[in-house]
């Protein structure tokens, strides 16, 4: 029967392996579809950056409560994650808590403590759920962002449902595991009760060893498949930020936020017309200007769009969506890794290659109406938590429709042909560009 | 009160009579043809003056900085612009730049380098408060602001794009008014609707104009002075405050123009 199992688990441990490994491919080959930005200067900067946001959540306790209750999570995660290592080893060599006699009365500690932060994890998630559900908190209502109808809702309460199952099978396991020691059965070790799970343990008072066994591997087993499912499950969900929250505050951008990037190839033409450069021979010519589809972006822009997991609080805090625009900086985040994953996928089934298939980032998922009713207050890029930067892609997003397609509004032409004949985006004549002076009440013609 | 004559330098007449400023005060578009904040300009100016800061202007071979043409999306215009200013300015070796528009100093400050420009580039709130720090603009025993409610409305290329939230209030505290924020302020400012190309177009269809949403918090601070430090701001925040019709009771003013008040200028 031991055996019997082991090679269960086995064949699951490789099944899942095998395709987490399939899809993190998957995944990475896609981030590299974007083009080249250096991110990799002031590693120790962006260590600290990375420690403070990402590890320690900082921005998370701009609202305290919900920062408190998605450290409990995140904590529990983490930690829980140690007691996984015992089962997988447990499955692996037919053992049963393999930590238990090394570790002696700490053991007992150490699956207490794994068993609060279980709760906590519970506890936090019910009200999560509750948010989303009874309270309906506004950003994440499908029924005022378009964006969240569908897969979208459905994915953050599935995660959250998917939590609540995991915790309430690890707590059974463990109940039924305590239950199993006070009958003194064989491979259930003594260990004494645990900290939340003997709340549990009356319900299994009476019952015969055999059923109690049946029970205990029940749980043990739908909790451990329930965690490789899981994990499977987060990386085709907006869940992966639990692993790319990492690299993505770790390569987020040291410049000011208001500082935008500079285009050299313009430069280089700019150069030229003015004179201050002689035509080179060796200029090249970009194939297109800004960005019009995914592989136009950034590979941090496409990391950006994989490490969303949809909190919309950059939508909350954008004055475009607020007024009723159709601009929201989390469906740019979401449109680009929907559109990335469907570049991915063409490229898949034609052996690497991309096939085009008539669509592009800004019209076929991005409107030009949204890319155009962004006033580049940065309130999106200082509010996510995990340092994404929608408004880097809307801007790459205006360059190409601007500069490529040459169309702009109406008025923004008028504004750049006042730039470029009187050197302001009114109609003035530059040379009255100082009358101003003459507002000054007791001017003395200079010196 | 005895009287000043003002004196507005160019960079050219500097040039001429060999002298160098301290400090260029970069005008701005807005500065120079908007007729509200030619009012700004000028109260900026008397201070300068009044402070005895020794500065110059461009005058008529200021160009726009790009700004509006870059967040639009026209990197050839804005580049075209950049270089022929990086050009006068390197031409006169200007070194320390002021400018009252939030919008010019993120792009002078932050994007000429990567073209050629370097400067030490201060929004003017910075650089009033380091005369009022140095003792050079003095505001003691004035009456003119005892007692009003003054609200300060974050402008967002000062703000978020360049973490300069500070300045701006240690003026306003340095008036002796009743500094009330809205619960919107610093890095949750709300924009006021104008910048990324805004101010030149006709805002998208919504629900409502991003002034409006943003007046309405000003307005329900119980503030009688809305304090703005940014030319496309001030534009924004005075429609609001005519759309609400409450020109009479709230009045929208740029920091350079309360201090100037402040001082009787």
């Amino acid at each position: 029967m031991a055996i019997i199992q082991q090679i269960l688990f086995l064949v699951a441990l490789g099944v899942v392996a095998w395709l987490a490994f399939r899809r993190v491919s998957f995944i990475r080959n896609t981030i590299m579809l974007g083009k080249d930005d250096d991110r990799k200067d002031q590693p120790g900067r962006r260590f600290g950056i990375m420690m403070r946001v990402a590890f320690g959540q900082k921005k998370m306790f701009d609202r305290p409560l919900i920062g408190f209750l998605h450290f409990a999570v995140y904590a529990g995660f983490i930690l829980i994650n140690i007691e996984i290592l015992e089962i997988v080893l447990d499955g692996i060599l037919g053992t049963h808590r393999i930590f238990a006699s090394p570790l002696g009365s700490f053991y007992s500690f150490l699956i207490g403590f794994f068993e609060f932060l279980a709760f906590g994890v519970l506890i936090a998630c019910v009200i999560f759920l509750i948010r989303r559900s009874v309270w309906k908190v506004e950003r994440l209502q499908p029924s005022r962002h378009r964006e969240m109808n569908g897969w979208p809702e459905l994915d953050g309460k599935l995660i959250l449902v998917f939590e609540i199952v995991l915790m309430v099978a690890i707590l059974t396991m463990n109940a039924a595991d305590s239950a199993l020691q006070d009958l003194g059965s064989a491979h259930y070790p003594k260990t004494g009760d645990f900290l939340i799970s003997q709340w549990i343990k009356p319900i299994f008072s009476g019952m015969p060893e055999s059923t109690l066994i049946i029970i205990e591997r029940f749980a043990w087993w739908f909790h451990i498949l329930g965690i490789f499912v899981f994990a499977i499950y987060l990386t085709y969900s907006k869940h992966l930020h639990i692993a790319l929250a990492f690299p993505n505050t770790y390569f987020a951008r040291l410049e000011p936020k208001g500082e935008m990037k500079n285009m050299p190839e313009i430069t280089n033409e700019v150069k030229i017309m003015l004179g201050l450069e002689s035509q080179a021979g060796d200029s090249v010519v970009p194939e297109r200007f800004g960005a019009k589809d995914v592989t136009d972006l950034t590979w941090k822009n496409l990391m950006d769009a994989y490490s969303c997991t949809e909190c919309g609080r950059c939508t909350a805090a954008c004055p475009a969506n607020i007024t009723g625009k159709k601009l929201s900086p989390r469906k740019i985040m979401m449109d680009t890794r929907d559109r990335l994953e469907d570049v991915g996928r063409i490229m898949q089934a034609n052996k690497g290659q991309f096939v085009p298939d008539n669509k592009s980032l800004i019209g076929d998922y991005i409107l030009e109406e949204e890319i155009l009713a962004c006033t580049t207050c940065n309130a999106c890029v200082q509010e996510c938590p995990v340092l994404i930067n929608p408004l880097d892609i809307i801007l790459q997003l205006r360059r190409h429709k601007v500069m490529d397609e040459s169309q702009a509004p109406g008025s923004w032409n008028m504004m750049f042909q006042n730039l470029d004949t009187n050197q302001a985006p009114w109609k003035f004549s530059p040379g009255d560009r100082f009358n101003w002076v003459e507002g000054l009440e007791n001017k003395s013609a200079n010196s | 009160m005895s009287e000043i004559t003002y004196k507005v330098p160019t960079m050219a007449e500097m040039a001429a009579s060999n002298e160098t400023p301290e400090v260029l005060f970069w005008v701005g578009c807005a500065g120079s043809f908007d007729d509200r904040y030619k009012k700004v300009t000028v109260a900026f100016v008397k201070i300068l003056n009044s402070a005895g800061v020794k500065f110059a202007v461009l005058g008529t071979e200021e160009s726009c900085t790009g700004d509006p043409a870059r967040r639009a999306g026209n990197e050839f215009t804005f580049q075209m612009l950049a270089m022929s200013n990086i050009q006068v300015l390197d031409m006169y070796g200007v070194k320390k730049i002021v400018t009252a528009c939030p919008h010019c100093f993120n792009t002078l400050k932050n994007e000429y380098p990567e073209l050629g420009g370097n400067y030490q580039v201060l929004h003017h709130s910075e650089y009033l408060q380091q005369l009022i720090d140095a003792g050079r603009v003095r505001l003691e025993g004035g009456e003119v602001f005892k007692g009003k409610k003054i609200t300060f409305h974050d402008s967002c290329y000062l703000g978020r794009a360049n973490d300069v939230y500070e300045a701006p209030r240690h003026v306003l505290e340095a008036l002796d008014a009743d500094l009330v924020e809205m619960k919107r302020s610093r890095t949750k400012g709300l924009c006021c609707g104008a910048g990324g190309g805004q101010m030149f177009k006709e805002p998208e269809p919504g629900k409502k104009d991003i002034n409006v949403e943003r007046i309405e918090e000003a307005i329900g601070t119980g503030a009688d002075t809305i304090a703005v430090a940014c030319p496309f701001c001030m534009v924004m925040m005075t429609d609001g405050v005519k759309n609400k019709e409450k020109e009479q009771s709230v009045k929208v003013y740029d920091l350079a123009e309360l201090v100037a008040q402040a001082k009787g200028l």
